[in-house]
Protein backbone atom coordinates (compact mmCIF):
# COMPACT_ATOMS: atom_id res chain seq x y z
CA UNK A 1 0.00 0.00 0.00
CA UNK A 2 1.33 3.74 -0.69
CA UNK A 3 2.36 5.63 1.90
CA UNK A 4 0.74 8.75 2.37
CA UNK A 5 2.55 12.14 3.86
CA UNK A 6 0.27 15.14 4.90
CA UNK A 7 1.48 18.04 3.01
CA UNK A 8 -0.94 20.24 2.23
CA UNK A 9 -2.10 21.88 4.81
CA UNK A 10 -5.86 23.43 4.96
CA UNK A 11 -5.02 26.74 4.19
CA UNK A 12 -2.61 25.52 1.50
CA UNK A 13 -5.43 23.69 -0.03
CA UNK A 14 -7.87 27.09 0.07
CA UNK A 15 -5.16 29.43 -1.44
CA UNK A 16 -4.19 26.85 -4.55
CA UNK A 17 -8.08 26.30 -5.34
CA UNK A 18 -9.19 30.22 -5.11
CA UNK A 19 -5.53 31.00 -7.10
CA UNK A 20 -6.53 28.34 -9.32
CA UNK A 21 -10.06 29.31 -10.41
CA UNK A 22 -8.40 33.26 -10.75
CA UNK A 23 -5.92 32.08 -13.15
CA UNK A 24 -7.85 30.42 -14.73
CA UNK A 25 -10.18 33.23 -15.47
CA UNK A 26 -7.79 35.49 -15.80
CA UNK A 27 -5.85 33.88 -18.85
CA UNK A 28 -9.37 32.72 -20.36
CA UNK A 29 -10.70 36.93 -20.46
CA UNK A 30 -6.98 38.21 -20.84
CA UNK A 31 -6.39 36.50 -24.10
CA UNK A 32 -10.02 37.46 -25.29
CA UNK A 33 -9.12 40.72 -24.67
CA UNK A 34 -6.22 40.78 -26.69
CA UNK A 35 -7.31 38.91 -29.29
CA UNK A 36 -10.76 40.54 -29.74
CA UNK A 37 -12.62 40.41 -32.72
CA UNK A 38 -16.05 41.69 -33.60
CA UNK A 39 -16.64 38.64 -35.78
CA UNK A 40 -15.47 36.57 -32.87
CA UNK A 41 -15.60 37.04 -29.00
CA UNK A 42 -14.34 34.09 -26.74
CA UNK A 43 -16.50 36.17 -24.52
CA UNK A 44 -18.11 39.65 -24.88
CA UNK A 45 -15.38 42.41 -24.33
CA UNK A 46 -17.06 44.17 -21.25
CA UNK A 47 -17.34 41.08 -19.79
CA UNK A 48 -14.47 40.42 -20.25
CA UNK A 49 -12.90 43.24 -19.08
CA UNK A 50 -15.07 43.04 -16.08
CA UNK A 51 -14.54 39.64 -14.78
CA UNK A 52 -10.45 40.22 -15.57
CA UNK A 53 -10.62 43.68 -13.24
CA UNK A 54 -12.56 41.48 -10.54
CA UNK A 55 -10.43 38.17 -10.88
CA UNK A 56 -7.35 40.66 -10.77
CA UNK A 57 -7.94 42.19 -7.59
CA UNK A 58 -8.94 39.25 -5.79
CA UNK A 59 -5.82 37.49 -7.20
CA UNK A 60 -4.04 40.29 -5.24
CA UNK A 61 -5.55 39.81 -1.48
CA UNK A 62 -5.59 35.33 -2.54
CA UNK A 63 -1.69 36.38 -3.59
CA UNK A 64 -1.13 38.32 -0.16
CA UNK A 65 -2.56 35.48 1.54
CA UNK A 66 0.00 33.08 -0.03
CA UNK A 67 2.73 35.27 0.96
CA UNK A 68 1.27 36.17 4.28
CA UNK A 69 1.19 32.28 4.83
CA UNK A 70 4.67 31.40 3.87
CA UNK A 71 5.99 33.96 6.03
CA UNK A 72 4.24 32.95 9.26
CA UNK A 73 4.17 29.04 8.71
CA UNK A 74 6.72 26.57 8.28
CA UNK A 75 5.54 26.50 4.70
CA UNK A 76 7.45 29.04 3.10
CA UNK A 77 10.84 26.63 3.94
CA UNK A 78 9.71 24.83 0.73
CA UNK A 79 10.09 27.58 -0.87
CA UNK A 80 13.60 28.90 0.24
CA UNK A 81 16.91 26.76 -1.89
CA UNK A 82 20.47 26.57 -1.80
CA UNK A 83 22.15 28.48 -4.86
CA UNK A 84 25.13 25.91 -4.43
CA UNK A 85 24.73 22.45 -6.58
CA UNK A 86 21.57 23.94 -8.08
CA UNK A 87 22.76 23.25 -11.10
CA UNK A 88 23.32 19.92 -10.99
CA UNK A 89 20.28 19.34 -9.28
CA UNK A 90 18.26 21.19 -11.69
CA UNK A 91 19.71 18.79 -14.33
CA UNK A 92 19.08 15.73 -12.28
CA UNK A 93 15.48 16.00 -11.96
CA UNK A 94 15.17 17.48 -15.43
CA UNK A 95 17.01 14.22 -16.87
CA UNK A 96 14.45 12.47 -15.01
CA UNK A 97 11.87 14.04 -16.13
CA UNK A 98 12.68 13.38 -19.94
CA UNK A 99 14.32 9.71 -20.08
CA UNK A 100 14.81 8.05 -16.19
CA UNK A 101 11.21 7.87 -16.04
CA UNK A 102 10.70 6.11 -19.48
CA UNK A 103 13.57 3.82 -18.18
CA UNK A 104 11.29 3.39 -14.54
CA UNK A 105 14.25 4.70 -12.09
CA UNK A 106 13.19 6.09 -8.91
CA UNK A 107 12.89 9.86 -8.64
CA UNK A 108 16.26 11.52 -7.74
CA UNK A 109 14.25 13.61 -5.19
CA UNK A 110 11.50 12.00 -3.79
CA UNK A 111 8.48 13.69 -2.21
CA UNK A 112 9.37 13.89 1.56
CA UNK A 113 7.86 15.71 4.27
CA UNK A 114 10.55 18.12 4.81
CA UNK A 115 10.83 18.01 0.42
CA UNK A 116 7.43 18.64 -0.78
CA UNK A 117 8.79 19.90 -3.99
CA UNK A 118 11.61 18.41 -6.25
CA UNK A 119 14.30 21.13 -7.48
CA UNK A 120 13.00 21.99 -10.59
CA UNK A 121 9.24 22.31 -8.99
CA UNK A 122 10.84 24.70 -6.54
CA UNK A 123 12.94 26.78 -8.87
CA UNK A 124 10.07 27.08 -11.70
CA UNK A 125 7.58 27.66 -8.74
CA UNK A 126 9.69 30.84 -6.70
CA UNK A 127 10.09 32.08 -10.19
CA UNK A 128 6.48 32.00 -11.11
CA UNK A 129 5.18 33.08 -7.03
CA UNK A 130 7.87 35.37 -6.47
CA UNK A 131 8.81 36.78 -9.83
CA UNK A 132 6.23 36.46 -12.05
CA UNK A 133 3.09 37.05 -10.14
CA UNK A 134 3.99 39.81 -8.01
CA UNK A 135 5.10 41.34 -11.43
CA UNK A 136 1.50 40.91 -13.60
CA UNK A 137 -0.47 41.72 -10.57
CA UNK A 138 1.50 45.05 -10.49
CA UNK A 139 0.29 46.07 -14.03
CA UNK A 140 -2.89 44.65 -13.50
CA UNK A 141 -3.13 47.47 -11.04
CA UNK A 142 -1.59 50.30 -12.88
CA UNK A 143 -4.18 49.03 -16.21
CA UNK A 144 -6.69 50.24 -13.12
CA UNK A 145 -5.22 53.50 -12.20
CA UNK A 146 -2.49 54.64 -15.07
CA UNK A 147 -3.01 58.31 -14.70
CA UNK A 148 -1.96 57.96 -11.18
CA UNK A 149 0.59 55.31 -11.61
CA UNK A 150 2.33 56.08 -14.74
CA UNK A 151 2.85 59.93 -14.41
CA UNK A 152 4.45 58.89 -11.21
CA UNK A 153 6.75 56.12 -12.58
CA UNK A 154 7.28 54.97 -16.20
CA UNK A 155 5.95 59.11 -17.97
CA UNK A 156 4.57 58.76 -21.09
CA UNK A 157 4.84 56.06 -22.36
CA UNK A 158 4.15 54.04 -19.43
CA UNK A 159 0.75 52.27 -20.58
CA UNK A 160 2.70 50.92 -23.75
CA UNK A 161 5.32 49.33 -21.74
CA UNK A 162 3.12 48.03 -18.91
CA UNK A 163 0.83 46.26 -21.85
CA UNK A 164 4.28 44.42 -22.90
CA UNK A 165 5.01 43.23 -19.60
CA UNK A 166 1.57 42.33 -18.53
CA UNK A 167 0.66 40.21 -21.64
CA UNK A 168 4.37 38.65 -21.69
CA UNK A 169 4.51 37.81 -18.37
CA UNK A 170 0.47 36.55 -18.79
CA UNK A 171 2.02 33.99 -21.63
CA UNK A 172 4.28 32.78 -19.66
CA UNK A 173 2.34 31.81 -16.40
CA UNK A 174 -0.27 30.54 -19.04
CA UNK A 175 2.69 28.00 -19.89
CA UNK A 176 3.52 27.57 -16.61
CA UNK A 177 0.42 26.47 -16.01
CA UNK A 178 0.31 23.90 -19.10
CA UNK A 179 3.40 22.45 -17.63
CA UNK A 180 2.43 22.34 -14.24
CA UNK A 181 -0.81 20.36 -14.88
CA UNK A 182 0.78 18.08 -16.78
CA UNK A 183 3.34 17.10 -14.08
CA UNK A 184 0.76 16.73 -11.58
CA UNK A 185 -0.28 13.68 -13.41
CA UNK A 186 3.30 12.17 -12.86
CA UNK A 187 2.51 10.66 -9.81
CA UNK A 188 1.32 6.84 -8.04
CA UNK A 189 -1.69 7.53 -10.15
CA UNK A 190 -2.62 9.26 -13.04
CA UNK A 191 -5.00 11.48 -10.48
CA UNK A 192 -3.47 10.90 -7.22
CA UNK A 193 -1.79 14.40 -7.44
CA UNK A 194 -4.70 16.05 -8.18
CA UNK A 195 -6.75 14.39 -5.36
CA UNK A 196 -3.42 15.54 -2.92
CA UNK A 197 -4.12 18.67 -3.44
CA UNK A 198 -7.70 18.69 -2.13
CA UNK A 199 -7.34 16.02 0.58
CA UNK A 200 -3.79 17.03 1.86
CA UNK A 201 -1.99 13.83 1.17
CA UNK A 202 0.75 12.64 -0.92
CA UNK A 203 0.73 9.47 -2.41
CA UNK A 204 4.31 7.80 -2.70
CA UNK A 205 4.99 5.55 -5.87
CA UNK B 1 6.49 115.06 13.76
CA UNK B 2 3.77 115.67 11.48
CA UNK B 3 4.91 112.28 9.28
CA UNK B 4 6.30 114.08 6.02
CA UNK B 5 6.08 111.22 3.63
CA UNK B 6 8.42 110.35 1.02
CA UNK B 7 7.75 111.61 -2.06
CA UNK B 8 8.04 108.60 -4.04
CA UNK B 9 5.70 105.78 -1.62
CA UNK B 10 3.24 109.48 -1.71
CA UNK B 11 3.38 108.72 -5.41
CA UNK B 12 3.46 104.86 -5.86
CA UNK B 13 -0.24 103.89 -5.91
CA UNK B 14 -0.64 106.39 -9.26
CA UNK B 15 2.58 104.78 -10.67
CA UNK B 16 1.17 100.98 -10.12
CA UNK B 17 -2.47 102.56 -11.69
CA UNK B 18 -0.98 104.24 -14.54
CA UNK B 19 1.40 100.99 -15.27
CA UNK B 20 -1.71 98.71 -14.78
CA UNK B 21 -3.55 100.82 -17.57
CA UNK B 22 -0.97 100.92 -20.02
CA UNK B 23 -0.52 97.32 -19.52
CA UNK B 24 -4.31 97.15 -19.90
CA UNK B 25 -4.42 99.26 -22.90
CA UNK B 26 -1.38 96.91 -24.86
CA UNK B 27 -2.68 94.21 -23.97
CA UNK B 28 -6.02 95.48 -25.99
CA UNK B 29 -4.18 96.54 -28.91
CA UNK B 30 -2.84 94.88 -31.96
CA UNK B 31 0.86 93.38 -31.26
CA UNK B 32 3.37 94.41 -33.88
CA UNK B 33 4.03 90.67 -35.17
CA UNK B 34 0.28 90.17 -35.70
CA UNK B 35 -0.06 93.67 -37.66
CA UNK B 36 2.71 92.28 -39.78
CA UNK B 37 1.66 88.77 -40.05
CA UNK B 38 -2.10 89.74 -41.15
CA UNK B 39 -2.46 91.85 -44.32
CA UNK B 40 -5.97 92.68 -43.12
CA UNK B 41 -5.31 93.21 -39.43
CA UNK B 42 -4.76 97.08 -39.63
CA UNK B 43 -8.20 97.03 -41.18
CA UNK B 44 -10.24 94.75 -39.26
CA UNK B 45 -8.76 96.70 -35.92
CA UNK B 46 -11.34 99.36 -36.83
CA UNK B 47 -13.68 96.92 -35.66
CA UNK B 48 -11.93 94.70 -32.75
CA UNK B 49 -11.51 98.57 -31.29
CA UNK B 50 -14.74 97.32 -29.92
CA UNK B 51 -15.58 93.72 -30.36
CA UNK B 52 -12.45 92.94 -29.69
CA UNK B 53 -12.71 93.22 -25.82
CA UNK B 54 -15.62 92.87 -23.46
CA UNK B 55 -16.69 97.17 -23.17
CA UNK B 56 -16.65 99.31 -25.50
CA UNK B 57 -16.44 103.35 -25.52
CA UNK B 58 -18.25 106.38 -27.89
CA UNK B 59 -18.82 109.49 -27.39
CA UNK B 60 -22.37 110.77 -26.73
CA UNK B 61 -23.14 113.69 -29.26
CA UNK B 62 -25.85 114.96 -27.07
CA UNK B 63 -24.22 115.09 -24.14
CA UNK B 64 -20.45 115.26 -25.66
CA UNK B 65 -19.46 112.56 -22.69
CA UNK B 66 -17.73 109.27 -23.14
CA UNK B 67 -19.53 106.85 -22.69
CA UNK B 68 -18.62 103.17 -21.81
CA UNK B 69 -20.81 100.21 -22.42
CA UNK B 70 -20.06 96.47 -21.93
CA UNK B 71 -20.29 94.33 -25.51
CA UNK B 72 -22.47 91.36 -26.09
CA UNK B 73 -20.67 88.53 -25.31
CA UNK B 74 -21.94 87.13 -28.85
CA UNK B 75 -20.67 89.74 -30.53
CA UNK B 76 -16.94 89.70 -28.78
CA UNK B 77 -14.06 88.35 -31.39
CA UNK B 78 -11.17 87.11 -29.38
CA UNK B 79 -7.99 88.79 -31.43
CA UNK B 80 -5.49 85.74 -30.31
CA UNK B 81 -8.16 82.94 -31.38
CA UNK B 82 -9.30 84.72 -34.42
CA UNK B 83 -5.41 85.39 -35.85
CA UNK B 84 -5.29 81.15 -35.13
CA UNK B 85 -8.41 80.64 -36.76
CA UNK B 86 -8.73 79.13 -40.60
CA UNK B 87 -10.20 82.91 -41.29
CA UNK B 88 -7.65 84.89 -40.09
CA UNK B 89 -6.35 86.53 -43.40
CA UNK B 90 -9.81 88.23 -43.91
CA UNK B 91 -10.76 91.56 -43.03
CA UNK B 92 -14.60 91.44 -41.37
CA UNK B 93 -15.75 93.13 -44.21
CA UNK B 94 -15.57 90.16 -46.40
CA UNK B 95 -18.40 89.01 -44.69
CA UNK B 96 -19.90 91.16 -42.83
CA UNK B 97 -21.40 94.33 -44.51
CA UNK B 98 -19.63 97.67 -45.62
CA UNK B 99 -22.45 99.74 -43.66
CA UNK B 100 -20.95 98.22 -40.51
CA UNK B 101 -18.31 101.11 -41.21
CA UNK B 102 -20.73 103.69 -39.75
CA UNK B 103 -21.42 103.78 -36.35
CA UNK B 104 -24.10 103.13 -34.92
CA UNK B 105 -24.66 100.63 -36.73
CA UNK B 106 -27.81 100.66 -39.11
CA UNK B 107 -30.15 98.73 -37.34
CA UNK B 108 -31.21 97.03 -40.18
CA UNK B 109 -27.71 95.09 -40.28
CA UNK B 110 -29.33 93.06 -37.51
CA UNK B 111 -31.42 91.18 -40.13
CA UNK B 112 -27.84 90.97 -42.36
CA UNK B 113 -27.92 87.06 -43.69
CA UNK B 114 -24.76 85.16 -42.88
CA UNK B 115 -22.79 83.22 -45.18
CA UNK B 116 -23.00 79.51 -45.04
CA UNK B 117 -20.07 77.46 -46.06
CA UNK B 118 -20.42 76.57 -48.90
CA UNK B 119 -21.31 79.98 -49.79
CA UNK B 120 -17.48 80.08 -50.32
CA UNK B 121 -16.03 76.34 -50.05
CA UNK B 122 -18.71 74.75 -52.21
CA UNK B 123 -16.92 75.64 -55.96
CA UNK B 124 -13.86 76.51 -54.84
CA UNK B 125 -11.53 73.99 -56.39
CA UNK B 126 -8.56 75.66 -54.17
CA UNK B 127 -11.10 73.62 -51.34
CA UNK B 128 -11.84 70.53 -52.98
CA UNK B 129 -10.02 68.28 -50.92
CA UNK B 130 -11.63 69.04 -47.87
CA UNK B 131 -14.97 67.97 -49.92
CA UNK B 132 -17.26 70.48 -48.41
CA UNK B 133 -20.33 69.88 -50.42
CA UNK B 134 -19.98 65.93 -49.17
CA UNK B 135 -19.94 67.11 -45.68
CA UNK B 136 -22.80 69.48 -46.23
CA UNK B 137 -24.35 66.42 -47.47
CA UNK B 138 -23.49 64.36 -44.41
CA UNK B 139 -24.60 66.76 -42.28
CA UNK B 140 -28.00 66.97 -44.00
CA UNK B 141 -28.25 63.43 -43.02
CA UNK B 142 -27.50 63.84 -39.12
CA UNK B 143 -29.34 64.57 -36.18
CA UNK B 144 -28.76 67.88 -35.99
CA UNK B 145 -29.96 68.95 -39.11
CA UNK B 146 -32.91 66.63 -39.16
CA UNK B 147 -34.00 66.89 -35.78
CA UNK B 148 -34.10 70.75 -35.95
CA UNK B 149 -34.78 73.48 -38.06
CA UNK B 150 -32.99 75.30 -40.80
CA UNK B 151 -31.43 77.51 -37.57
CA UNK B 152 -28.48 74.60 -36.96
CA UNK B 153 -26.07 75.24 -39.20
CA UNK B 154 -22.07 74.94 -39.91
CA UNK B 155 -21.39 77.89 -37.38
CA UNK B 156 -23.29 75.91 -34.84
CA UNK B 157 -20.43 73.87 -34.36
CA UNK B 158 -17.64 75.88 -36.04
CA UNK B 159 -17.54 79.34 -35.16
CA UNK B 160 -16.02 81.43 -38.13
CA UNK B 161 -14.56 83.77 -35.72
CA UNK B 162 -12.11 80.76 -34.11
CA UNK B 163 -12.68 77.62 -36.00
CA UNK B 164 -9.53 76.02 -37.22
CA UNK B 165 -8.86 72.71 -38.45
CA UNK B 166 -7.31 70.14 -36.32
CA UNK B 167 -7.45 66.21 -37.60
CA UNK B 168 -4.52 67.39 -39.92
CA UNK B 169 -2.44 69.90 -38.39
CA UNK B 170 -2.05 68.67 -34.92
CA UNK B 171 0.90 66.56 -34.06
CA UNK B 172 -0.42 65.18 -30.65
CA UNK B 173 -4.13 63.16 -30.91
CA UNK B 174 -4.98 64.13 -27.38
CA UNK B 175 -5.00 67.46 -28.42
CA UNK B 176 -7.12 66.74 -31.47
CA UNK B 177 -9.84 65.22 -28.90
CA UNK B 178 -9.51 68.07 -26.37
CA UNK B 179 -10.41 70.57 -29.41
CA UNK B 180 -13.13 68.77 -31.29
CA UNK B 181 -14.88 67.48 -27.82
CA UNK B 182 -15.12 71.29 -26.87
CA UNK B 183 -16.83 71.84 -29.70
CA UNK B 184 -19.30 69.42 -29.42
CA UNK B 185 -19.36 70.28 -25.21
CA UNK B 186 -19.72 73.82 -25.97
CA UNK B 187 -24.12 73.27 -26.61
CA UNK B 188 -24.04 69.43 -24.94
CA UNK B 189 -22.52 71.03 -21.94
CA UNK B 190 -24.01 74.59 -21.78
CA UNK B 191 -27.90 74.51 -21.24
CA UNK B 192 -27.78 78.38 -22.43
CA UNK B 193 -26.43 77.10 -25.77
CA UNK B 194 -28.52 73.69 -26.24
CA UNK B 195 -31.62 75.72 -25.25
CA UNK B 196 -30.85 77.88 -28.13
CA UNK B 197 -32.66 74.86 -30.31
CA UNK B 198 -34.73 72.72 -28.38
CA UNK B 199 -36.85 73.33 -25.04
CA UNK B 200 -35.72 70.22 -23.27
CA UNK B 201 -33.36 69.48 -20.96
CA UNK B 202 -29.72 69.17 -21.39
CA UNK B 203 -28.86 65.27 -20.94
CA UNK B 204 -26.36 65.12 -18.25
CA UNK B 205 -23.50 63.48 -20.02
CA UNK B 206 -21.36 62.31 -17.18
CA UNK B 207 -24.45 60.22 -16.57
CA UNK B 208 -25.50 58.90 -19.84
CA UNK B 209 -22.29 57.73 -20.31
CA UNK B 210 -21.98 55.68 -16.48
CA UNK B 211 -21.99 52.42 -18.58
CA UNK B 212 -18.52 53.21 -20.65
CA UNK B 213 -15.50 51.39 -18.30
CA UNK B 214 -12.83 53.91 -17.75
CA UNK B 215 -14.73 57.16 -18.57
CA UNK B 216 -12.27 59.59 -17.87
CA UNK B 217 -9.57 57.64 -20.47
CA UNK B 218 -12.32 57.37 -22.77
CA UNK B 219 -13.49 61.11 -22.82
CA UNK B 220 -9.54 62.25 -22.94
CA UNK B 221 -8.49 59.97 -25.58
CA UNK B 222 -11.43 59.45 -28.07
CA UNK B 223 -13.72 62.32 -29.80
CA UNK B 224 -17.39 62.11 -29.09
CA UNK B 225 -18.19 61.51 -33.10
CA UNK B 226 -15.77 58.30 -32.67
CA UNK B 227 -19.14 56.50 -31.08
CA UNK B 228 -21.76 59.03 -32.57
CA UNK B 229 -20.95 59.57 -36.02
CA UNK B 230 -21.14 57.02 -38.66
CA UNK B 231 -17.93 56.58 -40.28
CA UNK B 232 -17.60 57.64 -43.92
CA UNK B 233 -14.25 56.45 -45.62
CA UNK B 234 -14.59 59.08 -47.99
CA UNK B 235 -14.20 62.07 -45.99
CA UNK B 236 -11.59 62.58 -43.12
CA UNK B 237 -13.92 64.00 -40.14
CA UNK B 238 -17.44 62.57 -40.69
CA UNK B 239 -20.48 65.04 -40.28
CA UNK B 240 -23.21 62.23 -39.98
CA UNK B 241 -24.33 62.37 -36.48
CA UNK B 242 -26.11 59.68 -35.64
CA UNK B 243 -28.72 59.02 -32.95
CA UNK B 244 -28.05 58.13 -29.79
CA UNK B 245 -29.89 54.57 -30.47
CA UNK B 246 -27.13 53.98 -33.17
CA UNK B 247 -23.92 55.27 -31.63
CA UNK B 248 -21.47 52.33 -31.01
CA UNK B 249 -21.51 50.41 -27.91
CA UNK B 250 -19.94 46.95 -29.02
CA UNK B 251 -16.46 47.73 -27.41
CA UNK B 252 -15.05 45.08 -29.71
CA UNK B 253 -15.63 48.02 -32.72
CA UNK B 254 -12.78 49.54 -31.61
CA UNK B 255 -10.88 47.30 -29.13
CA UNK B 256 -10.00 45.01 -31.83
CA UNK B 257 -7.30 44.69 -34.86
CA UNK B 258 -9.64 46.11 -37.23
CA UNK B 259 -10.61 48.97 -34.77
CA UNK B 260 -13.58 51.98 -36.25
CA UNK B 261 -10.73 54.19 -34.62
CA UNK B 262 -8.17 53.65 -37.93
CA UNK B 263 -11.18 54.83 -40.08
CA UNK B 264 -11.72 58.04 -37.60
CA UNK B 265 -9.39 59.32 -35.17
CA UNK B 266 -6.66 57.92 -36.82
CA UNK B 267 -7.41 58.19 -40.44
CA UNK B 268 -4.74 60.78 -41.39
CA UNK B 269 -1.86 59.87 -39.43
CA UNK B 270 -2.17 56.17 -40.69
CA UNK B 271 -2.43 57.75 -44.02
CA UNK B 272 0.27 59.95 -43.76
CA UNK B 273 2.91 57.11 -42.40
CA UNK B 274 2.01 53.47 -43.48
CA UNK B 275 2.90 51.12 -41.01
CA UNK B 276 6.54 50.12 -40.18
CA UNK B 277 7.50 48.29 -36.83
CA UNK B 278 5.44 45.25 -37.24
CA UNK B 279 2.46 46.37 -34.98
CA UNK B 280 -0.95 46.11 -36.65
CA UNK B 281 -1.90 49.91 -35.34
CA UNK B 282 1.14 51.65 -35.31
CA UNK B 283 -0.02 54.93 -35.28
CA UNK B 284 -2.39 54.14 -32.74
CA UNK B 285 0.14 52.73 -30.94
CA UNK B 286 2.81 55.51 -30.87
CA UNK B 287 0.42 57.85 -29.29
CA UNK B 288 -2.22 55.59 -26.92
CA UNK B 289 -3.27 52.34 -25.76
CA UNK B 290 -6.65 49.87 -27.51
CA UNK B 291 -6.50 46.86 -25.45
CA UNK B 292 -7.31 44.19 -28.62
CA UNK B 293 -6.31 46.93 -30.73
CA UNK B 294 -2.10 47.45 -30.11
CA UNK B 295 -1.15 43.71 -31.07
CA UNK B 296 1.97 43.29 -31.94
CA UNK B 297 2.40 40.81 -35.32
CA UNK B 298 5.78 39.08 -34.35
CA UNK B 299 4.67 38.90 -30.51
CA UNK B 300 1.18 37.47 -31.67
CA UNK B 301 3.40 34.88 -34.02
CA UNK B 302 6.10 33.97 -31.19
CA UNK B 303 3.33 33.00 -28.32
CA UNK B 304 1.55 30.61 -30.94
CA UNK B 305 4.65 29.13 -31.68
CA UNK B 306 5.88 28.90 -28.11
CA UNK B 307 2.04 27.79 -27.22
CA UNK B 308 2.50 25.09 -29.88
CA UNK B 309 5.91 23.64 -28.70
CA UNK B 310 4.91 23.69 -25.46
CA UNK B 311 1.91 21.33 -26.24
CA UNK B 312 3.70 19.41 -28.42
CA UNK B 313 6.49 18.55 -25.64
CA UNK B 314 3.52 17.79 -23.71
CA UNK B 315 1.97 15.61 -26.55
CA UNK B 316 5.21 13.34 -27.19
CA UNK B 317 5.97 13.50 -23.52
CA UNK B 318 2.46 11.74 -22.44
CA UNK B 319 2.57 9.63 -25.14
CA UNK B 320 5.71 7.89 -24.47
CA UNK B 321 4.63 7.44 -21.01
CA UNK B 322 1.36 5.52 -22.00
CA UNK B 323 3.50 3.55 -24.47
CA UNK B 324 6.23 2.91 -21.31
CA UNK B 325 3.27 1.51 -19.21
CA UNK B 326 1.75 -0.81 -21.82
CA UNK B 327 5.07 -2.55 -22.19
Amino acid sequence: MAEKIYLYPVWTRIWHGINAILILLLILTGVSMQYSDPEFNLIRFDFAVSIHNYSGVFLTFNYLFFFIGNLVTSNGRHYRFSWKGLYERLKAQFIYYTFGIFRNESPPFPVQKERKFNPLQQFTYVIAMYILLPVVVITGWAYLYPEILFDRIFGGSGLKVNDFIHVLTGFFLSFFLFVHVYLCTIGATFVSNFKSIVNGYHESH
Amino acid sequence: MTGEQNPLKRSLPKIITVLFLSLLVTSFQLNEKTRKEFKNAESNEKCLKCHGQSKYSFENTESGEKVFRRMYSEAIVERDLYYESNHRQFKCTDCHSEDYDTFPHPGRLRMESKYACNDCHGDDPAYEKFKFMQIEEEFQASVHSTKHSDDFTCWMCHNPHTYRISARTEEIVKDIVAYDNAICLDCHGDISRYQLLVDKENPNILKRHEWLPNQKLHFGNVRCIECHARINDSLLVSHNIQPKAKAVKLCVECHSTNSLLAASLYKFKIKEHRNKAGFFNWEMMKESFVIGANRNYYLGIASIIMFCLVLAAISIHARLRIIKKKH
